[in-house]
This record gives C-alpha cells, sequence and structure tokens, in this order.
C-alpha cells in the first residue's frame, strides 16, 4: 500500500509533465489542424539550452529555463513560419504532416550533430525531500514542484484563454478559420501566438522532464512527444482541461504498469490506451463532436 | 526504327512501357553488380548491402502503396517488418535440420508475408476507420506494440509442451529456446541472398504496378482523390482501402523475412524496427516521389548506398535527408509554389511558342523570296 501511494505520486508527477507537452499538442491541433510532430523535439531542444547555459556557463538554474523558453519560443515560431505555414492550405493534410516529421528530424540531428550522442546528465535543481507517515513515503521536491508548475500553467492558461482579447482569438480560430478572418481577427498571428506558447510550455516540460529523469540525449523528447500525443488524444483534442486529465491519467498508468505488471510491455500498454480511445470514443473524454459537412 | 514506333509494333501502351522500363532498370541494375562482383569490383562490404538495400526497396515500394495510391501516411510498416522476421525466423529456426534450405526458406517467405497481411488486416480493421493524422499515429502505435510485445516474449519448446511467457524460464530436459525475450532469435540460417531479393523485389514491383493500373487500383486512387466522390458513385471504400493496406502490410512482412535470414541474431530493437525506421523508409518514399513506384526503388538504394560509400558524410547524412525532405514537400505541395511554379511554366511556354512562330515565319519568308 505504501509503495503503490509512491508510485502513484510518482506517477501524477510524470502526468503532470505529459499534461504540459500535451496542453501544446492540443492547441496547436486545435487551432492550425496540424499534428506538430517536431513539438517533442522542441522539448529536447530546451533541454539542451538549459543544460548549455547552466552547467557550460554557469548560470543560474532559473535564468537558464528562462533563457530556454524564450529559445524554444523562437524555435516554435521560426519553424511555424518557415515549414508549416506554407502548407497551410494545401490540398492534402499529409503534406504538413510529413513535413512536421521532417523537422522532428531535422531537430533531432542537429542536437546530434552540435551535441553529440552522449548522453548529459543533469544536475537536479530541486534537492530537499518530504516524509510522510514516519519515513516511509519519501517525496522528491521536484515531484511536488513538477505537479505544482502544471496546475498553475493550466490556471492561466484557462483565465488567458477566458478573460484575453488573443485567449478569444484562438478560440474564434480554432471553431472558424474563415469567420475568425471575417471578424477581423488576425489568422496568421493567432497561429504564431499558438505555437509559441506551445513552445514556451515545452520549454518548461523540458526542464521538468530533465530534472525528474537526469539523462539528456537528441532523442529524448521524442517518446515523451508522443505518449503526450496520445494524453492530448485521451483527454480529448483541442480540450485544455481533457490534456490535463489525459496526461495525468496516463502518467499514473505508465508508471503502475511499469511497477505491477511488465518494464517492456508499459509503452506497449500506453499505445494500446490510445487504440481503444480511439476506436470507442475517437473524441476522447472531454473533446467536441465534430460532424464532416460535405 | 523510334522508340514510339516500337512500342506500337509491339502493341504496348504507355504504362505498360513505363512499368517494362522500370523492370530493365532493376535487371540491369542486378546484371551490373554480377559482372562487377565476377569480375572482382565489390568488396565484401558493398556485398553486405546488396541485401538490405534491397529489402529497403521492397519495403519502400509497399510503404508507396499505403502512402501515394491509398493516400493514407503509415508510420507502423516497420512493425510489419518484424511480424515477417519474426515468424518466419521461427519457422526456419524449428524445421532448421528437417528440411532442405531451399523449400525451408520459400514456406519461410510465405509465412513470414501471410503473417504480416493477416496483422495488417487485423489492424486495417479499426485503423482504416480513422483519417490522416490520427491514422499516422495509430500505426505508430500498432508498430511500437509489435515491436515491444516481441522484445518482451519468450518462446520455446521442451519435454513439457510448449511455453510462451512473458517472464523468463528454463528449458527443462532436450527443447529449445526460440525467442528469448530481448535477446530475440538466434541462429536464424542465412538463407536470403541478392538473387532471391532481387526476384522479390521484381516480384513486388509487377504486384503492385498491375494493381495500380487495374480497376481495383483506379478505385483505390479516387479514394485518396475525394473520398466522398468516390463513396458517392458506389466504391466500397472500407475494401478498397483494406486491400491495398493488407498488400502493403504483405509485402513489407515479406522484406522482413529477408532482413531475418540475413542476419544471425534477430532482435526487436528500436534500431531495426522502431518507428524511426517506418520515418526512415518514409523518407526514401517521399525523396523518391510520393506515388512514383520506380522513385521509391532508385530512392531507397540510393540513399542507403551513398551514405555507406561516404563515411564521412555520415554524420551529416540524417541532417541533410531531413532538410532535403522538408523543402521537397514544401516545393511539391504549398499553395504558392505550385502556383509559382505554373505561372513560371507558362511563361516559358509561351516564350517557346513565340520563338517557334518566329523560325517559322523566317522561314516561310525565305521560302516566298525564293
Amino acid at each position: 500500500m505504501i509503495n503503490f501511494l509512491t508510485y502513484l505520486i510518482n506517477g501524477i508527477s510524470l502526468g503532470s509533465i505529459y499534461a504540459i507537452i500535451a496542453l501544446g499538442y492540443t492547441m496547436v491541433y486545435g487551432i492550425a489542424k496540424m499534428l506538430n510532430f517536431a513539438h517533442g523535439d522542441v522539448i529536447m531542444i530546451g533541454g539542451y539550452l538549459i543544460y548549455t547555459f547552466a552547467t557550460t556557463y554557469g548560470m543560474h538554474p532559473l535564468l537558464s529555463i528562462l533563457i530556454a523558453i524564450v529559445g524554444c519560443t523562437i524555435l516554435g515560431i521560426t519553424t511555424e513560419k518557415i515549414a508549416y505555414k506554407p502548407l497551410r492550405n494545401a490540398s492534402s493534410n499529409l503534406a504538413v504532416l510529413i513535413t512536421a516529421i521532417g523537422v522532428s528530424y531535422f531537430l533531432q540531428n542537429i542536437a546530434l550533430l552540435i551535441f553529440g550522442a552522449n548522453t548529459k546528465s543533469f544536475s537536479s535543481v530541486v534537492s530537499w525531500k518530504i516524509q510522510l507517515l514516519g519515513g516511509e513515503v519519501i517525496i522528491q521536491g521536484i515531484t511536488i514542484v513538477t505537479i505544482l508548475t502544471s496546475l498553475v500553467i493550466l490556471l492561466l492558461l484557462e483565465l488567458f484563454i477566458k478573460f484575453t482579447k488573443s485567449g478569444q482569438a484562438m478560440l474564434a480560430v480554432s471553431e472558424d478559420k474563415g469567420a475568425a478572418t471575417l471578424m477581423g481577427i488576425n489568422v496568421n498571428r493567432t497561429i504564431s501566438l499558438t505555437f509559441a506558447i506551445g513552445s514556451g510550455l515545452a520549454a518548461i516540460a523540458g526542464a521538468l522532464l530533465c530534472s525528474a529523469y537526469p539523462t539528456l540525449t537528441p532523442y529524448t523528447g521524442a517518446m515523451p512527444g508522443i505518449k503526450a500525443f496520445v494524453a492530448a488524444v485521451l483527454g480529448g483534442i483541442g480540450s485544455i482541461p481533457g490534456a490535463m486529465i489525459g496526461g495525468l491519467l496516463l502518467g499514473v498508468v505508465e508508471i503502475l504498469s511499469k511497477r505491477y505488471i511488465s518494464t517492456q510491455l508499459a509503452d506497449a500498454i500506453v499505445f494500446g490506451i490510445l487504440i481503444i480511445i480511439l476506436l470507442v470514443k475517437p473524441t476522447g473524454l472531454l473533446g467536441k463532436n465534430i460532424q464532416e459537412k460535405v | 526504327m523510334k522508340v514510339s514506333n516500337f512500342s506500337k509494333l509491339l502493341k504496348i501502351s504507355k504504362t505498360q512501357k513505363r512499368n517494362l522500363i522500370t523492370y530493365a532498370i532493376v535487371i540491369a541494375f542486378y546484371l551490373i553488380i554480377q559482372i562487377m562482383d565476377k569480375t572482382g569490383h565489390l568488396s565484401s562490404h558493398m556485398k553486405g548491402l546488396l541485401v538490405p538495400m534491397t529489402y529497403y526497396s521492397i519495403v519502400a515500394v509497399a510503404l508507396n502503396l499505403c502512402v501515394g495510391i491509398l493516400g493514407e501516411l503509415s508510420l507502423g510498416h516497420a512493425g510489419f517488418m518484424c511480424i515477417g522476421a519474426f515468424s518466419s525466423s521461427l519457422f526456419s529456426l524449428y524445421f532448421k535440420e528437417s528440411m532442405p534450405a531451399g523449400i525451408r526458406f520459400f514456406i519461410a517467405l510465405l509465412i513470414g508475408t501471410a503473417m504480416a497481411a493477416l496483422l495488417g488486416f487485423l489492424i486495417g480493421i479499426p485503423v482504416l476507420r480513422l483519417k490522416g493524422d490520427y491514422l499516422a499515429i495509430v500505426t505508430l502505435a500498432f508498430g511500437e506494440i509489435i515491436k515491444n510485445i516481441l522484445a518482451a516474449v519468450y518462446f520455446g519448446y521442451d519435454e513439457t509442451g510448449i511455453h510462451l511467457s512473458f517472464k523468463s524460464f528454463q528449458i527443462q530436459g532436450e527443447g529449445k529456446m526460440l525467442i528469448n525475450g530481448a535477446m530475440g532469435i538466434q541462429g536464424t540460417p542465412n538463407n536470403s541472398n541478392f538473387t532471391i531479393a532481387i526476384v522479390i523485389l521484381l516480384l513486388a514491383l509487377f504486384i503492385i504496378q498491375n494493381l495500380v493500373n487495374s480497376r481495383d487500383g483506379r478505385a483505390i486512387m479516387s479514394i485518396r482523390d475525394n473520398r466522398i466522390a468516390a463513396e458517392s458513385i458506389g466504391i466500397n471504400i472500407t475494401k478498397y482501402k483494406m486491400l491495398a493496406f493488407t498488400i502493403s502490410a504483405a509485402i513489407a512482412g515479406t522484406s522482413g523475412v529477408l532482413f531475418a535470414h540475413n542476419t544471425s541474431t534477430l532482435t526487436a530493437s528500436s534500431t531495426y524496427f522502431g518507428y524511426n525506421v517506418s520515418i526512415m523508409i518514409l523518407v526514401y518514399v517521399v525523396l523518391g516521389g510520393i506515388g512514383n513506384i520506380r522513385g521509391s526503388v532508385i530512392a531507397a538504394s540510393i540513399l542507403y548506398i551513398l551514405p555507406e560509400m561516404l563515411r564521412g558524410l555520415n554524420s551529416y547524412r540524417m541532417l541533410i535527408y531531413s532538410i532535403l525532405l522538408i523543402i521537397i514537400m514544401l516545393v511539391n505541395w504549398a499553395p504558392k509554389a505550385i502556383e509559382l511554379r505554373n505561372k513560371y511554366f507558362t511563361i516559358l511556354k509561351t516564350k517557346a511558342l513565340e520563338l517557334r512562330d518566329k523560325c517559322f515565319s523566317k522561314i516561310k519568308r525565305r521560302f516566298a523570296k525564293r
């Protein structure tokens, strides 16, 4: 039981990271209607930026995280402008998906060239621990920081979308691009803003991921990226609370199946959830049903 | 005699001519390699690359059927390769002593293909209800599931019977461990060689090119171009999607059989069967031209061989591929690029026509003077 509690908390922590990544996916999918395959690799780039500034240049960790957020935001906007925007009205939506795969490959290989294939190990910023139930349950500080960060981000994002003009513009673009243009909303700028927010969140996720699992390689971001997409689908793509719930569920399922079923089969179980969700309820837990018009 | 007259004489159509050229390229390449081999111009390193090059070409052709002809992006073809490789390898290992190599390998090929086709069919039932991004990510998920399960499973037989488990176990008395968890299958006989691989490539090309030019193929392409329009003229969407997807999976499975019988240790690791491999195959397909079967073969061969020949380029290889992938997609699919290209070509065309008319009028005037 005590063990179970520890695993559950670990699962929620991992789930919070998935949730932050899934927020980026779900916003971009909801507004630009594309699967940003390279989103996971933005996390990895964020991780490397933090590593470079914190370890190589010896900056304060928080400052380097801030730099990484700015860097990833710029990266997100640039990739959108160069690679995705020209294909927005392409005849086949395969085109932009394949381009996103290309961007993902590009980011991985540029990181491989610059930083090498060696694993970079992070020293966690947060080193304190909490002991509960007379020292039987030990919770790492980073776990609590991760969970709190994700809650704060969720809250801020909800407030941003409900109470600011840009947030309302995002909602409008996600519902109907054409109508939003007619209402005087700058669709291009809204999509850029979405990518900026998504990529900034990816940088935060990178910081948390590398603190919780302190190994960084050019391929670090790929798997969490795909799993976060699974989380976004599970919660209902386009829905912000959905991404949060999906992420948490997925993290808990992954950690528990790793502990109680099999380490190697954990990924298979996570992907199995995606398949079941898409077959039973393709709109996810909180998603809206959109009908196709002829 | 001109080529066009020649084809008229033989009564072959334009598509048939195009198909024949594809076969001719493959056969010519095979002959060149054979001559180089006989005259001793082929290093043993090069020889080792020939079979992988061919099975990657085969799987590229299979993926092109799915991406280019059916119009759905599958990121799970490495999984189909994996299932083909493991099922055939199990068979070959079990009958290693009790069957002659030729027949055994032939049956192994059939088993690998059939298993991949069966799995493609089973996966296709749920997957093909989805579209676009979802389909891509679900095929990726299935590919990873297949790989992960095969990497975790232990399978063997002994005196107490056949054992299948996710936990390691001991063989009691006489028996054999067939799949040893993450260690995979060891000791698969090395039956595949370049000649067999080329024959299978030709066969795969024959099947796919004939499918594309048949009534079924046109139905499949109509689904790609406009699903709703195709449905409204009475095309059975599910049936044709399943047909294309299953054939694609089956051919990927065949290439997996060649893979399995070309290595002594077969492991379901990410290096060989992860989704990265599926993306690599997608790179071959895109750079060869989506929907262009011949292009896939050429691109897969060149892109596989080139980095092996230019070792110094190896670290830049994937970077260059990824940049090429992005550029090709932008140039071929961006509405602005298409518009620009059309405009440029029409200007060029009108200029050429003007020039021709000018020349003609000059010649006419000269004749008139005389």
